[in-house]
């Protein structure tokens, strides 16, 4: 123990004070901590590994040449030496497995957690359900496409930023359940120490315990199609009355959205409300335009899908593509109203003009057909 | 009868027709000598070394500056998934496959390879494939496959038709590539001349030997997982769809029991060439010779043990990391030992510093860098940090590009002599040799801290703080790939106008490629000779022999 102490300490200088943007980032867990040390010790091994090693290798090329007129010798075996450079580097290799394994074993100890959020990676965002409070959300990558093309409109969290982050009190221990809707995610936040992989039809869980307020921010690590670059995630950690507040206020603008399944949208509203969904969800693939990416992502724009065929057209939105797992079954994502919002701009926007008008009440039931 | 009977009667006292140098187009397309299927291994695996390396800076151009300037990100992801595939499917392995074909024979004192025609198959089904990749799968609907290399499940059930011909592409490689390995044991096994017994022979046929039982060993693994893929896309099954009961992670232990020991099959190879290189210029036999052997064995064997390193963060048991972290971390026991024992041979060695020795040295001092990131990454509480990042990407760009790669130029320029009979510039041979070296750690060395500070891999843009690192990166990856353009102008005007090199142009040249002739004759060990020989091929006396 005193050993390993030693090796920490000795690890742990300089103290924590990562160099911006050349080192693992500031951590703000107990586990991102003991990553950033263990880290380093590898570092000051490794390191003064290759020192050594090619301080001899450059010293003999500096002095066994042949132009300094150094004469080859000709021995080729030493035994002694052969068994002392295989010992060596296993022992140091055991030195550094004792405090990783101290380490995987905490990491894996997810027990005793306080809350518990189950989170389900999207193709591109990530949803966040607090499955004891009955708050859920999707969180969207906020940088508008704009900033993708003009430096102007860059922020400094480009890239980084979402509409809705996912809220956390200090100094509890949060457990999250992992899973993903259609491939692979992993949620990744480097100053909270976690990364663990999303993976579609299983469950997996990780755990952290965030030390003081803040915002911390981190992408999707898995790669997971055309946007995988574009879906961050935001961990706001707010101290635990903050946290108590900011749930409630959350609980009761959930009570207040609820709507009404049987209300009726006129064309105007509906049109509004379709763009936004249209926005969050759609655009990725199908483009502003609606004209698609031709050969990968199908054109909305004239399409006999968003002309005519007005129920295959709610069931595809519904249920997804049988030809291509690229289109989601939006209905296990979206309520009716988003989804009928949505089929109503699609077939009313760009060159679509047929005038339907899709309400709540379809969708539901269509989804009363399905389930 | 009298027809057959005569064409199968030896004609004494004429020139037979079988060993005349066959000429014209015929020559390579029927191609059965090993020095002609070796070179035509060797421009392939160059060519597509450049098509490779130009999807490279696709990538390198992207990524330049935030924002996206130059490709949607779907084409930024088919760039790197394809710079991916063809790097290792199609520049990397028929490169060492062609080593191995060009100079085996001559260091074992084998006529031929065992089977020349199938050898001539073995490499006819590479460009079909390089052509279905490249050319094809980019223009069909939907373009290229887009989900990395690693094709991962259930990401490359979603892509269009690009997946199913690289799906196709991967399995005649794999054809390729066993047929090729079947070829390189059979000649080793069986075709060695008497004296050069398995204790005895070169580093580089060990090597080969070895690397060739890992590809028989698990390309059928990959053409099976990638099968899998194609029944999950077309005909209805649900291996790596769990609402069908199937398992995406499933996908990733098929892949990685394959994956894993593929990338000792990129570097076995390199250990082998550099373990000829160094003692022939330190003049100064190999260190070690037989725990070298031994090494190059554990390294081979644990490379089946380890895969799951690639998977840390998808959720495995505490236990199944704990195994899989320490079985990769004694990888580097062996691994050290091969270190130490070139070091070894360097010491009190009387060396000099021809563009070969600058190559094996390069390739010593950087590929432990990638080792010992690689030890770094094997801690799995570290690698939870780093798994998907940028630091990934420089850590098997250190083991890959100045591992296997640099081993390459290294072979290339020391065997350069024997294949040609010239001599390539020396000047730019070492030219070539700094530039790489300055331009590949501007390249790669940067992206440690890109991946410590956060970024993930595979992504078209990024946020603002890393943009200095990135900017340095795609300077440095343009220089780098320039400087390939000096290689192929050296060896391009060396062929023709080079001086004529001496039968062994190296002086502290001791296997049996350097006995005999420069060029080596057509028809090398037609009638085997009797050697003795040393360890490490080192040939002490050779009687009889012949050529034609």
């Amino acid at each position: 123990m005193a050993c390993r102490r030693v090796l920490l300490l000795l690890a742990g200088w300089p103290p924590v004070v990562p160099a911006a943007g050349v080192n693992l980032p500031l951590p703000v867990t107990a586990i991102a901590r003991d990553i950033y040390d263990l880290h380093m010790l590898l570092l000051y091994i490794t390191g003064s590994i290759f020192v050594l090693v090619f301080g001899v290798m450059f010293w003999a090329i500096l002095h066994h040449r042949k132009s300094a007129g150094h004469q080859a010798k000709h021995f080729h075996e030493n035994t002694t030496v052969e068994i002392v450079w295989t010992l060596i580097p296993l022992l140091i290799l055991v030195a550094m497995a004792w405090p990783a394994t101290r380490l995987i074993l905490l990491q894996k100890s997810s027990a005793g957690a306080e809350l518990t959020i189950k989170v389900t990676g999207y193709q591109w965002k990530w949803h966040y359900d607090y499955l004891d409070d009955g708050v859920a959300f999707m969180s969207h990558l906020s940088t508008p496409q704009s900033a993708i093309r003009q430096v102007a409109d860059r922020g400094e969290h480009y890239l980084l930023e979402v509409d809705q982050p996912l809220v956390v009190p200090t100094g509890t221990k949060v457990r999250l359940l992992l899973t993903a809707n259609d491939v692979i995610h992993s949620w990744w936040v480097p100053q909270l120490g976690v990364k663990q992989d999303a993976i579609p039809g299983f469950v997996r869980d990780a755990w952290f315990k965030v030390d003081r307020p803040g915002t911390y921010r981190g992408q999707c690590a898995e790669l997971c199609g055309k946007d995988h670059g574009f879906m961050p995630i935001v961990v706001v950690a707010k101290a635990p009355a903050d946290y108590q507040a900011w749930l409630a206020a959350r609980q009761k603008t959930a009570a207040a959205n609820l709507e009404d399944p049987n209300k009726v949208w006129p064309l105007a509203e509906l049109m509004a409300r379709g763009e936004k969904v249209y926005t969050q969800n759609c655009v990725a693939c199908h483009q502003a335009g609606g004209k698609g990416i031709p050969g990968a992502f199908p054109a909305l724009d004239g399409s006999a899908m968003a002309t005519k065929d007005k129920p295959g057209h709610i069931d595809i939105v519904l249920n997804g593509s049988k030809k291509n797992a690229a289109m989601a079954a939006w209905g296990k994502q979206l309520s009716d109203t988003d989804i009928a919002a949505v089929i109503t701009y699609e077939r009313n926007a760009w060159g679509n003009h047929t005038g339907d008008v899709v309400q709540p009440k379809d969708i539901k039931a269509a989804r009363g057909g399905k389930a | 009868m009298t027809a057959i009977d005569s064409a199968l009667q030896p004609a004494h006292g004429t020139a037979p027709d079988h060993h005349a140098k066959p000429q014209g187009i015929g020559r390579w397309l029927f191609a059965t000598n090993h020095k002609d299927i070796g070179s035509l291994y060797l421009w392939f695996a160059f060519s597509m070394f450049i098509f490779g390396g130009v999807l490279a800076l696709c990538i390198r151009a992207e990524l330049f500056r935030p924002g996206l300037q130059f490709w949607q990100p779907e084409l930024f992801n088919q760039f790197t998934t394809l710079h991916g595939l063809i790097m290792v499917f199609g520049a990397i392995m028929p490169a060492f496959t062609g080593l191995a074909n060009w100079m085996l024979p001559l260091m074992i004192g084998a006529p031929d390879m065992a089977f020349a025609r199938m050898n001539n198959w073995s490499f006819w089904l590479l460009p079909p494939a390089a052509l279905l990749l490249l050319l094809i799968s980019f223009a069909v609907p939907g373009g290229a496959a887009a989900a990395g290399w690693t094709l991962y499940a259930p990401l490359s059930t979603q892509m269009g038709m690009g997946m199913d011909l690289t799906i196709f592409a991967i399995h005649i490689m794999g054809v390729s590539s066993i047929m090729g390995s079947i070829n390189i044991i059979v000649t080793i096994l069986n075709l060695r001349a008497p004296g050069m017994t398995m204790m005895k022979m070169p580093m580089f046929a060990w090597a080969s030997l070895i690397t060739a039982y890992l590809i028989i060993a698990v390309m059928p693994v990959l053409a099976g997982v990638v099968t899998m893929v194609l029944t999950d896309r077309h005909f209805g099954t649900h291996f790596f769809n769990a609402a069908g009961g199937g398992d995406p992670v499933l996908y990733q232990h098929i892949f990685w029991f394959f994956g894993h020991p593929e990338v000792y099959i990129m570097a076995l190879p390199a250990f082998g060439i550099v373990s000829h290189i160094i003692p022939t210029f330190s003049r100064k036999p190999l260190f070690g010779y037989t725990s070298m052997v031994y090494a190059t064995s554990s390294i081979a064997i644990l490379s089946f043990m380890v895969w799951a390193h690639h998977m840390f963060t998808t959720g495995m048991p505490a236990t199944a990391q704990l195994f899989f972290m320490y079985a990769t971390m004694l990888i580097a026991v062996p691994t050290g030992v091969k270190v130490f024992n070139w070091i070894g041979t360097m010491w009190q060695g009387s060396m000099s510093f021809e563009t070969p020795m600058l190559f094996a040295i390069g390739f010593i001092c950087l590929f432990t860098v990638g080792g010992l990131s690689g030890v770094t990454l094997s801690i799995a509480a570290i690698d939870i940090q780093l798994q998907d990042t940028y630091y990934v990407v420089a850590h098997f760009h250190y083991v890959l590009v100045a591992g296997a790669l640099f081993s390459l130029f290294a072979a290339v320029y020391y065997w350069f002599p024997k294949m040609t009979g010239r001599m390539y510039s020396e000047f730019w041979g070492r030219f070539h040799f700094w530039w790489s070296l300055l331009w590949f750690n501007v390249t790669f060395f940067p992206m440690h801290f890109l991946g410590l500070a956060g970024m993930p891999r595979r992504i078209p843009d990024y946020n603002m703080q890393f943009t200095d690192f990135n900017t340095l990166a795609s300077v440095g990856a343009f220089c780098f790939g320039l400087g390939q353009l000096i290689f192929f102008a050296n060896m391009l005007h060396s062929l023709r106008h080079g001086r004529p090199a001496a039968a062994r142009p190296w002086e502290g040249a001791d296997t049996l490629e350097w006995q005999i002739a420069t060029p080596a004759p057509y028809h090398s060990f037609v009638e085997a000779p009797d050697l003795e020989v040393g360890e490490n091929g080192r040939i002490d006396a050779m009687h009889g022999g012949k050529h034609h």
